[in-house]
């Protein structure tokens, strides 16, 4: 490190711009450092880590009391583009992205065209680097316009840049083309992300198949149809070989079935949705819509069990399903309302307050599932602190206390759960490749 | 009786003193006002006067007692909503307006210059014609509005459907939807008492208060009687209504269907559930026959009408299962020869005709009491 700073030292005079972050709590567990110290970012990358920097940097940013993170990753979002720009677009995508301190994304395929071939790739590529805010990523689908009948050009989409696959939004039922898919995609490392809700079993249903459900009236989505879709997938993983991530896993029983797989050596992993570990379709009101998401909110075992996967490594990542809707499309009877609601701007907040502020997890491994881990399982050269990784850093205070506001969202999406919820801990600045965004609203 | 001398016997006036009269029918003569804020004294006094009375009659509304409660202003969306008292109240209103009805004249004039709308998203023929008369009869303007022939179809959303039939100056929005929580959801929206006709799977409070009344009229009283609700309990609000209510009144309630047509995980005080007819209806003192939806074959839940006429049919020789004195009890519309046998319907047991004339008494109850129809 001393040699790193000696080097700047000596390059001063090509040094274009650089930034200073001055005394925050460091948490890199991709490097495995927790301590305070400066993070040094010289032209867009990361210089020194490394407590008491001497160096006079253009811009010092005071990070005392607060916590310096690499740059949040979220690997599964809807910037519902192409096409779907009255729900979101690159651009509020991004400032919510930002908001929420998160400088990598990788946005969903279920768009109108679906991307499902390189061309679509290659334009939203494009439109991400034109946006430019933070680094989007795109997510190809696995199967034409997503019906699971036949296999989309995956490998020209992987040319064009496309991260993962996915046809999330739904279930393929047909193990046959699932399995060739995971075949198809074998040698070339790329991981399928697959929504598990076994179609049949979740026809018209709106919430949790239980209790809560069989008082209201209200069609249930029962767990069974995730735990079946995840045995399936990690079965057919284990066939094949293949890399199967569950996307949003939200059933205790599916939990145990990855921890079984990952014991037998099957390549999956799993993420969870903050909603995921902390709501229960107790919280389900058929007058308001907001609550209404695919998996479906479920019950405080399930909960408990999404807690017990993430400490013990069954779940690898944290993921928001940043799911908007206009509010129009929201604002309306429970049954007719679209599966789905913002996350970006709230993930940290919830996730601070409901699990780090009530010590049911440490800091180190919270801020592991959001950065090294899904940087590892997606391969992104993101989510560390590493000498000259790209400067993406998020700096958070963990004893901001805010409201929850529709109003101050980013996003275009407008119904959350999270709405009018106190929350403590919260993103005060975000850095993307050295640029530091701090929001007007703080 | 009712409408001549008696002041107001809306839960919002004053308190009154009560003395009945023979059969269920009371006189509301006036106010005693060293009596009027203490409640427990006008329990006691009615309590006497009750013990004094027809002793069936007696039974059947020892918790009445307590003429405070209101429902003036109150949105009708669900029976979970409703204490016991208030469904009390509700349940001695409608035994008046009932009168009414069975009388020569039956237009009154208590809800004169008020304005009901009837909002129905779904096919129904009773319930909407049972509100539309219950507000004509009251002296309201009723309007009714098709979903199929309405802006409904021009893609209106229905908040805004909402706020258009409340910006005519609409006092009552009667509304029946294919959604559950569509009440709710309008009661949040505009101002105008909501009354919920049924929302999807979740509630259709005015049949539960009508199933409440037809059983008090027939048996005299509520508490301790066991009522079975037959067949398709999933899919049912009826059911789900009638268990708030029939809780709240002491009632020990049964669910009885084919498994695929039972709420799975279904928990509540007071309610067993049964796979087994026979166990279910055994010393039964009602059946409720749901009324079975013949898609629900096509979707699976049982192979066909003609075996589930013959495992779970309500006919004759269950019947005998039941006490002998079993009260009959169906929302309609009836498939006859599936859920229920013809012999049953019209059997002297059979209490699904009278069901109708008391729907339009209690819609009467519920519209007067929230409205605050003069008298």
């Amino acid at each position: 490190m001393k040699n790193q700073i000696w080097q700047i030292r000596k390059m001063e005079s090509t040094i274009s711009t650089s930034l200073l972050i001055r005394g925050g709590h460091v948490i890199d567990p991709a490097n495995n450092f927790d301590g305070t110290a400066d993070v040094l970012v010289v032209d867009g990358k990361i210089a020194a880590v490394k407590p008491d920097i001497n160096f006079e940097a253009h811009y010092e940013y005071n990070a005392a009391g607060k916590i310096v993170t690499p740059g949040l990753i979220d690997m599964h979002v809807h910037l519902r583009e192409p096409g779907q720009e009255a729900k979101e677009d690159f651009l509020s995508g991004s400032k919510a992205a930002v908001a929420g301190g998160f400088t990598t994304v990788a946005t969903m395929p279920n768009t109108s065209p679906t991307v499902d071939n390189a061309a679509l790739v290659r334009s939203m590529v494009k439109r991400a680097e034109d946006v430019g805010i933070v680094n989007i990523k795109i997510i190809g689908a696995v199967t034409k316009d997503r019906k699971g009948l036949e296999l989309a050009e995956m490998r020209d989409m992987i040319d064009a840049g496309a991260v993962a696959f996915s046809d999330d939004g739904s279930f393929d039922d047909n193990a046959k083309i699932f399995l060739n898919a995971l075949d198809y995609l074998h040698d070339t490392g790329k991981v399928i992300i697959c929504h598990e809700e076994e179609t049949s079993l979740v026809k018209d249903g709106v919430m949790n198949e239980g209790k809560r459900s069989a008082l209201l009236g209200l069609k249930g989505r029962p767990t069974v149809a995730e735990d079946i879709a995840v045995a399936r997938d990690v079965l057919l993983a284990e066939y094949t070989g293949g890399r199967v991530h569950i996307a949003h896993i939200s059933s205790a029983r599916a939990v145990d079935i990855v921890r079984d797989a990952k014991k037998r050596g099957v390549k999956v992993t799993a993420e969870v949705t903050p909603q995921h570990l902390t709501m229960t379709d107790e919280l389900v009101d058929p007058a308001d819509t907001s609550t209404k998401i695919n998996p479906p909110l479920r019950t405080q075992k399930d909960c408990d069990a999404m807690l017990t996967g993430l400490l013990d490594g069954t779940i690898d990542a944290i993921v928001t399903d940043h799911s908007p809707h206009a509010p129009e499309e929201k604002d309306r009877e429970y049954i007719y309302a679209p599966s789905g609601f913002p996350g970006l701007e709230t993930s940290v907040g919830v996730l601070f307050t409901e699990l780090y502020h009530t010590g049911k997890i440490d800091l180190k491994t919270l801020i592991s599932k959001m950065t090294a881990e899904p940087a590892k399982i997606f391969g992104l050269n993101a989510g560390t602190l590493s000498i000259d990784a790209p400067a993406d850093i998020t700096v958070i205070d963990p004893e901001l206390v805010w409201i929850v506001d529709a109003k101050n969202f980013y996003t275009k999406g407008s119904h959350s759960p999270f709405v009018g919820r106190e929350l403590k801990g919260r993103v005060v600045a975000t850095i993307v490749r050295g640029n530091l965004m701090k929001l007007n609203q703080w | 009786m009712f409408d001549a001398k008696s002041p107001n016997l809306n839960a919002q006036s004053d308190s009154e003193t009560v003395s009945f009269i023979g059969n269920g029918m009371f006189d509301v003569t006036s106010p005693e006002p060293n009596v009027r804020n203490d409640s427990r004294f006008r329990y006691e006094f009615y309590h006497k006067q009750l013990l004094s009375d027809n002793k069936n009659f007696c039974e059947g509304v020892t918790r009445l007692e307590n003429f405070s409660v209101s429902i003036l202003g109150k949105n009708i969306v669900g029976m979970k909503d409703f204490s016991a008292d208030e469904i009390r109240l509700v349940l001695n209103t409608a035994r008046k307006f009932k009168q009414v009805i069975r009388g020569g004249d039956k237009k009154l004039s208590n809800l004169r210059g008020k304005a009901i709308v009837n909002l129905f998203y779904e096919p129904s023929t009773r319930t909407r014609t049972s509100f539309e008369l219950a507000g004509k009869y009251l002296g309201a303007d009723v309007v009714s509005i098709n979903s199929g022939t309405s802006s409904i179809v021009k893609g209106e959303s229905l908040r805004d459907t909402l706020r258009t039939i409340e910006a005519m100056g609409v006092d009552a929005i009667v509304m029946r939807h294919k959604s559950e929580g569509a009440a709710e959801f309008a009661t949040k929206a505009v101002k105008p008492i909501i009354i919920n006709a049924g929302d999807g799977a979740h509630a259709h409070p005015s049949q539960a208060l009508l199933d409440l009344f037809t059983i008090e009229q027939a048996k005299g009283r509520l508490a301790g009687l066991k009522v079975v609700i037959v067949g398709d309990i999933l899919h049912s609000r009826v059911a789900r209504s009638d268990v708030y209510a029939m809780t709240k009144m002491g009632m020990e309630v049964h669910f009885a269907g084919f498994k695929t047509m039972l709420p799975r995980f279904f928990e509540f005080d007071g309610v067993t559930v049964h796979e087994s007819l026979e166990e279910a209806i055994a010393n039964a003192d009602v059946i409720n026959v749901l009324r079975i939806q013949l898609e629900r074959q096509q979707a699976g839940l049982f192979p066909s009408t003609r075996e589930y006429a013959r495992v779970f049919g309500i006919n004759d020789e269950r019947l005998r299962l039941a006490k002998d004195d079993v009260l009959i009890l169906h929302p309609g519309p009836q498939n006859k020869g599936l859920e229920i046998s013809s012999e049953v319907t019209y059997c002297a047991n059979s209490a699904i005709h009278d069901q109708v004339q008391n729907g339009v008494a209690i819609r009467m109850a519920l519209l007067n009491l929230t409205l605050g129809g003069a008298e």
